[in-house]
């Protein structure tokens, strides 16, 4: 890396909408006028998750970050920032209007964070598919073709402990093992990219600032199963996710990591979009797989499941976003490794869209067993208006509220948040 | 509503000639049509049925189910109210009141000039903006009623 200076703008769908595109347009114009960009690179990130102060701007590698950054900003920054060396105090984040915190790592939002599905979201830029080779991307797939049998890949899954994040909180590894059981034949890998719960966006920022992540362990699930065809059920109405699924799966093409014979290991694997159009019920699998039939999204009873009879008939496996992203991570570093994380039957972490009435809206991943008082308080930053809690609503529709009497951790809200 | 015929686009015909021999190609093939024309015209419905095989009482069955699909055409520009959870907490449904009230329509209906339709919308995934307005795909966040008037002049003066 032969730059001096990072500037990593968040894309995601809310800081665009708060004007973070012009911020980077205005970032590439000033930096050029002023022969800086031999010197400072200007990376469009994914979610950064602080959505509520957006738009978002990190500078590497001192790591400072400015929040609601507006395009006439931008001159004061190059210029102080990036030419002098000096922070500028007054876009720093500052939530009691007293001592400037200018590193990331210093912001109560990020401390008791910590991310393995968001990982690469906010550090690389999800259109770059280099990006996410520099971060051990695709380096799941090569050690899954060429070290590891199909068997192998469900046992590590199922030894990490990985449960379904859609929801009902199904152990994945034993999906993967119903599919791969099937008599040999078409199989599917589908991912279910139908999020649709007011209030959250997990999987579409996953999709926006780690597309890649997807593809990969889509991929995995292929090869463990004896699937050679998958499709991403994605809603409409997320435009943003949905480009950059289609750059990522382009850019894989190129580079022979999806298609016929994969990294020429023999093993072939093709992902395809399919859109939702607006209708709730499509989250639910069976609808879903209706759906990508082309018919009227109508739930049908199981048995039997999707992964002895699934789409058109066949075995099929279908994971939510959040589950895929973590497969990667867990080929990588073993299963042992995530099994140390969470809490006893419920391992691994888990993302959370908080929205509402807390001070700081955004989205956030926490290990499993991490309190919803934590979440709030310490995460949120409270109340807004230094109001009393009165109750929170975790997931979708379907879950009860919860008030400030009745203590519950990330794994049963985790179980009771839908996708 | 107008009784104007609509003629597949060349583009249109394209991409079904695409897609025709995939399984499963109905919902994409209408999204393309909804695209192409704001909503989905019977006359294109029974070329579809026939380019594709597929009985127009099954097209129909499928655009009914899913709310995306519009059998009658939109205002040229769409105003969508999220009502979501977070977006409702912090008045999206007086953003609605609001828009109705200025506009002299109902929700999902379009002024006489054709210009604007009012919509009702779920979660529109980014809450940290709350309450939020979408007009054909460009996103309004942290609005207040007061905002309201600057929008519609906006788009109004855009024609």
């Amino acid at each position: 890396m032969a730059y001096q200076s990072y500037v990593l703008v968040c894309g995601g769908t809310a800081c665009c909408s708060s004007g973070g595109d012009k911020v980077v347009a205005e970032f590439k114009r000033i930096l050029a006028e002023q022969k800086l960009d031999e010197t400072v690179q200007v990376v469009t990130t994914g979610c950064l998750g602080f959505c509520e102060q957006g738009p978002i701007v990190k500078i590497l590698p001192q790591g400072t970050f400015y929040v609601q950054v507006k395009p006439e900003d931008v001159k004061e920054i190059v210029a102080e920032h990036l030419v002098k060396g000096r922070v500028v105090q007054r876009l720093c984040y500052d939530p009691e209007q007293a001592k400037k915190l200018v590193a990331e790592a210093n912001i109560p939002f990020y401390q008791k964070q910590y991310r393995i599905v968001l990982r690469n979201c906010g550090v690389i830029d999800p259109e770059k598919i280099e990006d996410y080779i520099a971060r051990d991307g695709y380096k799941a797939i090569e050690k899954v073709l060429f070290e590891m049998t199909p068997e192998q890949v469900v046992e590590e899954i199922l030894k990490s402990g990985l449960r379904g994040r859609g929801g009902a909180g199904f152990p994945t590894g034993m999906k993967w093992k119903f599919a791969m059981q099937q008599p040999k034949g078409q199989k599917y890998m589908v991912c279910n990219a139908d999020e649709g719960d007011p209030g959250a966006y997990m999987d579409r920022s996953t999709l926006e600032g780690d597309p890649h992540s997807v593809l990969e362990a889509m991929t995995i699930a292929g090869y463990a199963i004896g699937a050679s065809k998958g499709f991403i059920y994605i809603r409409a109405e997320y435009p943003l996710a949905i480009r950059r699924l289609e750059v990522a799966i382009e850019q894989a093409h190129d580079l022979g990591l999806l298609g016929k014979d994969i990294l020429g290991s023999g093993f072939d694997f093709d992902i395809e979009l399919r859109f939702g159009a607006g209708a709730f019920v499509c989250g639910e699998e069976t609808a879903l797989l209706q759906s990508i039939e082309g018919n009227r999204g109508m739930p049908r009873p199981r048995p039997p499941f999707p992964a002895v009879k699934g789409l058109w008939g066949r075995p099929t496996v279908i994971n939510n976003v959040e589950t895929l992203a973590n497969i990667p991570v867990i080929i990588n570093k073993g299963a042992d490794w995530f099994n140390k994380i969470g809490t006893a039957t419920t391992k691994g972490t888990k993302v959370f869209a908080l929205t509402g009435k807390v001070n700081n809206s955004g989205l956030i991943e926490v290990p499993m067993g991490t309190t919803l008082r934590e979440i709030i308080f310490d995460i949120g930053g409270g109340i807004r208006g230094g109001h009393q809690f009165k109750a929170a609503q975790t997931g979708g529709s379907t879950p009860r509220s919860t008030t400030s009497r009745s203590p519950r951790s990330a794994r049963s809200w985790a179980l009771a948040a839908s996708s | 509503m107008s009784e104007k015929t609509e003629q597949m686009t060349p583009e249109l015909k394209a991409f079904i000639e695409e897609w025709k021999g995939k399984p499963g190609n109905l919902i994409m093939v209408l999204h393309k049509v909804q695209q192409t024309y704001g909503y989905i015209p019977r006359e294109i419905a029974i070329e579809i049925s026939s380019l594709l095989d597929v009985p127009l009482a099954k097209i129909y069955g499928v655009v009914t189910f899913y709310n995306f699909f519009k059998l009658q055409k939109a205002g040229k520009y769409i105003i969508q109210v999220c009502l979501g959870t977070a977006c409702y907490l912090r008045g999206g449904d007086d953003l609605m009141k609001e828009f109705e009230r200025q506009l002299g329509v109902g929700v999902n209906a379009t002024t006489p000039d054709g210009l604007f339709s009012v919509e009702a919308v779920r979660c529109l995934g980014c809450c940290g903006l709350a309450p939020v307005v979408v007009v054909n795909g460009e996103v309004h966040g942290k609005l207040a009623t007061k905002d309201v008037a600057g929008i519609i002049e906006k788009y109004r003066k855009l024609g």
